[in-house]
C-alpha cells in the first residue's frame, strides 16, 4: 500500500466515522433568528416613516441599515453577539448585522497591537474579501449595464 | 501501517516527579475535575491587560507552585524545560525571564507535556541535572486569534472541533525524594495520515498515537492491560474512537482503562464538541488529577501519551495537511520500602 493510497484510506475511513449531524434544526434557528431581525427592521423602519412622515423611502433604509448595524456592533461589544450567533449560524451572519460583527470584533481583538497596525489594519481581515467581492461585483454589473 | 523502532528509553535511576502544580481557568474549573485543580482562574485575563500575558503568568505560578509543593525554592532548580502553542514559544520563553535557571525551549504542539517529562527525565536520569522543572501552558483566547477567529465573531463550530483549554501544568523531576517515578518514555515519530482539516484535530493526531503506542508496547514487552491507565493527551471523542480503531487493527485492544484528557476535563454539560484539547488540556490534567491518584496509588502504572498537531496558520492556509505526534511516559507510584535502602547506598558513596 502506498502513502498516497493509506491517505485517501484513512481520510475516507475518518468521513464514514464522525458523526453525521441534522441539517434542519440549523435551518429553523437560522431561518426563525435571521427573519426575527428583519422584522426589527421593517418595525424599525415603518416606525421612522410614522414619525417622519417627509422621510424618503431610501433615506428611511439608509437610517435603518445604520440602526441594524449599531445594534449588532452594539451587542459584539458587549459580548452578546456571539451567544447569539452560535445558535443562529446563517441566521445573523447573511443580514447586515454578520458584517458588522466581522468588522468590530477583530477591531476588538486587535486593539491590544495598538491603534494604527492593531485595530485598524486587522479591522478588515474577515469583511475585507466581502467588500473585495462587493465592489468586482458592481464593477462588472455597472460594465455591462453601461453597454445594453 | 507503521514503521515502528525502538523509540524507547528506560529510565534505570528512577526520576521522581516530587511536585506538581495546576492551574486552570474558569471554563474548565465548572468541568468534572475540578476539585483536583491547584488553582482555579476567577476570569481568563487574570488581572493582565492581555491573554498572553495571562498565559505567561500561568506558568510563572505553576512553576512557583510546583517547587512550593515539594518543598524548594526556585533557586533550587536547575534546569526549565517548557514549550506552548504560541509563535516562538513566547509563553514559555517570557516566562523563564521570572526565573534565574537555565532553560530549553520546545516545541511540540499539544505534546509538550510528555515531551518535557521525557527529556527532563533524560537529564535527571543521566544524573546532568537534579529539580527539573517541565511546564506547559495554553490559552483559549491566545489560541483562538492565532489558529481561528477573533473572540466576538459570530460563527459556529464544526462538530468534529475541540476546545483549547485554558491552564497550565508544572512537574518537578529529581533523582531525590518521594512520589510517582518516571520509569520510561517514548519518542514519537511525526506521522502524517494526510488530513487537511484544521477543525479535525482528533483524526490528525490519531494516527501518530497509535504509532508511538504500538512503539512503546513492542519495545516495553507489554500489553494495553499492564496498565492501570492509559491516558492520551487531546484526541477528544472522534480521535480516540480512532485510535481505538487503529491499535485493534494491530492486535492491541484497549479496555476500560483507557481515558482521553481531553475527554474527562469538561463534564458532558459544557458545550466543548469533541472534548479539551491544547498543551494545557494533558498538562492540567496530569498534574492534578492523574498524578494525585498515582501518589494515593489508586493507579500504579500509567501510560500518559500527550498527543500535538504540528501546524501553523500559514501551513494551513497553503493547504498542507497536517502531521501529528505524540511522545509517552510511564508514570509508576513508587514504593516507599524502597526509600531506606536506597539512602543507605547513598550514605556510603
Amino acid at each position: 500500500m502506498t502513502e498516497l493510497e493509506r491517505n485517501e484510506r484513512y481520510n475516507q475511513y475518518v468521513e464514514a466515522k464522525i458523526a453525521k449531524t441534522h441539517a434542519w434544526p440549523s435551518l429553523f434557528n437560522a431561518f426563525w433568528i435571521g427573519g426575527l431581525i428583519c422584522v426589527i427592521g421593517q418595525l424599525f423602519n415603518d416606525m421612522l416613516i410614522a414619525v417622519f412622515p417627509t422621510l424618503q423611502t431610501e433615506s428611511a433604509w439608509s437610517y435603518t441599515l445604520i440602526f441594524i448595524i449599531f445594534i449588532a456592533s452594539f451587542l459584539t461589544g458587549l459580548g452578546v453577539f456571539d451567544k447569539i450567533a452560535v445558535h443562529a449560524g446563517a441566521g445573523t451572519i447573511i443580514p447586515i448585522t454578520g458584517f458588522s460583527n466581522s468588522i468590530v470584533s477583530p477591531a476588538m481583538e486587535f486593539r491590544n497591537e495598538g491603534i494604527v497596525f492593531g485595530m485598524c489594519a486587522k479591522m478588515f481581515v474577515i469583511a475585507g474579501p466581502v467588500i473585495v467581492f462587493g465592489t468586482v461585483a458592481s464593477t462588472i454589473v455597472g460594465l455591462i449595464y453601461l453597454f445594453i | 501501517m507503521f514503521n515502528v523502532q525502538n523509540q524507547t528509553i528506560f529510565f534505570k535511576q528512577k526520576p521522581h516527579i516530587i511536585g506538581n502544580y495546576a492551574i486552570v481557568g474558569p471554563k474548565e474549573g465548572l468541568g468534572s475535575l475540578k476539585n483536583y485543580f491547584d488553582y482555579i482562574m476567577k476570569d481568563d485575563l487574570y488581572g493582565e491587560k492581555t491573554y498572553e500575558k495571562a498565559e505567561r503568568k500561568m506558568v510563572e505560578q505553576a512553576v512557583i507552585g510546583a517547587v512550593t509543593k515539594a518543598n524548594l525554592t526556585p533557586k533550587d532548580l536547575q534546569l526549565f524545560v517548557s514549550g506552548d502553542l504560541l509563535n516562538q514559544i513566547v509563553t514559555s520563553s517570557f516566562a523563564a525571564r521570572a526565573f534565574d535557571v537555565p532553560y530549553v525551549g520546545l516545541f511540540g504542539a499539544c505534546s509538550t507535556m510528555a515531551e518535557s517529562l521525557a527529556i527532563g527525565a533524560s537529564l535527571v536520569n543521566a544524573g546532568y541535572f537534579d529539580n527539573v522543572a517541565c511546564a506547559t501552558a495554553s490559552h483559549f483566547s491566545t489560541a483562538e486569534r492565532q489558529f481561528r477567529y477573533p473572540l466576538e465573531l459570530g460563527n459556529q463550530r464544526p462538530p468534529t472541533s475541540q476546545w483549547t483549554v485554558t491552564g497550565a501544568g508544572c512537574s518537578i523531576l529529581s533523582s531525590k525524594g518521594n512520589g510517582p517515578i518516571i520509569t520510561s518514555a517514548t519518542f514519537g515519530k511525526v506521522t502524517d495520515f494526510g488530513i487537511n482539516d484544521v477543525n479535525n484535530m482528533g483524526s490528525v493526531m490519531a494516527p501518530g498515537c497509535a504509532s508511538t503506542m504500538i512503539s512503546h508496547f513492542k519495545d516495553t514487552n507489554t500489553k494495553p492491560d499492564d496498565y492501570d491507565l492509559i491516558v492520551t493527551g487531546d484526541l477528544g471523542k472522534l480521535g480516540s474512537e480512532i485510535l481505538i480503531d487503529l491499535l485493534e487493527d494491530h492486535g492491541y485492544k484497549l479496555g476500560t482503562n483507557y481515558n482521553d484528557c481531553g475527554q474527562i476535563i469538561f463534564n458532558g454539560k459544557q458545550s466543548v464538541l469533541m472534548g479539551g484539547s491544547g498543551c494545557g488540556c494533558s498538562a492540567s490534567v496530569l498534574n492534578s488529577y492523574i498524578l494525585e491518584k498515582v501518589r494515593k496509588k489508586e493507579y500504579n502504572k500509567v501510560l500518559f501519551v500527550a498527543t500535538g498537531a504540528l501546524l501553523s496558520s500559514t501551513s494551513t492556509q497553503q493547504g498542507d495537511t497536517i502531521p501529528g505526534i505524540a511522545h509517552a511516559v510511564v508514570i509508576e507510584s513508587y514504593e516507599e520500602e524502597k526509600s531506606p535502602k536506597k539512602e543507605k547506598k547513598g550514605s556510603k558513596n
